[in-house]
């Protein structure tokens, strides 16, 4: 549509700064980008898109010519998703360049009604579908960064620690569903192979809820740590969680639980033949050091 | 004919599974236990399965039964030594074993024995006693 690109080129000083003012008034956002920048932007877009409409036409933004303004456009998107701006805000920048161009279409053409309407027509449609496009990629950027934090909150969260010779602890914070009981089960029995550790403290204290589910996840963990030859301890039962339990009428006979971690841990050590003796008992509180038959006596 | 070795300990048999387990050899794994344990008077029985990486129900199911004859016939089973990626895979299955022994490595499988009182048959549930 030469008549659009003929406007745009002939206007595009003018259309540059209302559309700046616009943005000042409408979506600026000085805490989240400066100025300057944000002129910056307005100046290589606009530039760009009257190149494009110039070389390609209007119709159709998919096309070759418009490869240049699609990727900035998109870069803009991206980079704003990041910077926390919100889709509306995104969507705007580019659709509030609507009233300086129809101004400077109506001063060119207010004289032939007919034409007039047809180059608003494919100036609405044009930014309409610019609109959409950097709508897309701020979502794309916005489901990326969702992912990528879905992934390392996965990894993140079930770290295997190792208390003693023989004894691990897996904290597990959140809840837990299918994907995650998958990692933390993976990630426990691999463990238990490569310290060869019997006995294995599963603390639930960071689980929000147990139901049915959840607990269903923790007893398929236990019963597979229990075939490699490895005992699970409970431990982090909240008070309100005993009563669910209870409650819901899950089976937990065949599983020890504590209440509390140091509770588990005791357990543990005294499961494997250790006791924990004070040095001094005088010198109350001072070292606590571990004695007993300290030779390994799995059993 | 491709057969699965049955070793005597004393009064312990061990077997050591290394090749990939079919149906037929583990019958046949079956048929040998038994007849050992009723030859030998053993007690105690070990199973290290730390090589075996595929395993289906039938498998599982076949440690159920060797467990569950053994003790009919007075000996006490112990699976030892399975890897991660089985022990799952016998979860998702369904197939918890309720009536196997199980233990980290062949060490520990044979103190469990031992602690048991395997050589007196005892009977009892195991119990150290180190002093």
């Amino acid at each position: 549509m030469s008549d659009l690109a003929d406007i745009i080129s002939r206007n595009e000083q003018q259309i540059r700064s209302e559309w700046i003012g616009d943005l000042h008034q409408t979506v600026q956002r000085s805490d989240l980008m400066s100025k300057a920048e944000m002129e910056e932007q307005c100046s290589a877009l606009l530039s760009a898109v009257t190149e494009a409409v110039r070389s390609s036409g209007s119709e159709d933004v998919m096309t070759a010519g418009w490869r240049q303004t699609r990727e900035y456009l998109e870069e803009i998107s991206a980079s704003r998703a990041r910077q926390g701006f919100t889709a509306t805000e995104v969507a705007t920048f580019v659709l509030s360049l609507k009233r300086p161009l129809f101004s400077a279409i109506r001063r060119d053409m207010g004289k032939t009604q007919d034409k007039m309407f047809d180059t608003i027509w494919t100036a609405t449609e044009l930014l309409d579908r610019l609109a959409l496009l950097t709508t897309d990629a701020y979502l794309a950027a916005r489901e990326e960064l969702i992912s990528r934090q879905q992934q390392e909150l996965l990894e993140l969260s079930t770290p295997v620690v190792k208390l003693w010779e023989g004894i691990l602890a897996l904290p597990i914070i959140g809840t837990l569903d299918s994907a995650r009981t998958q990692v933390v089960m993976e990630n426990l029995l691999q463990t238990v192979v490569a310290t060869n550790s019997k006995y294995a403290i599963i603390d639930i204290t960071g689980v929000p809820t147990v139901d049915t589910l959840v607990a269903q996840h923790l007893l398929k963990t236990i019963t597979a740590a229990r075939l490699m030859g490895a005992e699970c301890i409970i431990s982090g039962v909240r008070p309100q969680i005993a009563q669910t339990i209870v409650h819901l009428g899950i089976n937990l006979e065949d599983v020890t639980t504590r209440a509390r971690l140091s509770d588990a841990f005791a357990l543990a050590l005294q499961m494997s033949g250790r006791t924990v003796v004070r040095q001094n008992a005088s010198a109350a509180g001072s070292k606590v050091v571990l004695a007993g038959p300290l030779a390994k006596q799995e059993g | 004919m491709e057969r699965i070795p049955v070793l005597r300990m004393g009064t312990l048999l061990l077997i050591t599974i290394q090749v990939d387990m079919h149906d037929k050899l583990a019958l046949q794994l079956q048929d040998d236990v038994t007849s050992r344990i009723a030859e030998w008077g053993s007690t105690g029985v070990l199973i290290d399965i730390s090589s075996l990486e595929i395993v289906d129900s039938f498998i599982g199911r076949m440690l159920a039964n060797i467990a569950a004859m053994s003790r009919v016939l007075g000996a006490e089973t112990i699976v030892v030594g399975m890897q991660p990626a089985v022990a799952i895979t016998l979860v998702e299955l369904g197939m918890s074993l309720p009536g196997v022994r199980t233990a980290l490595s062949v060490e520990a499988g044979m103190e469990l024995l031992y602690g048991a009182g395997a050589g007196f048959r005892t009977g009892s549930e195991h119990e150290r006693d180190e002093a």
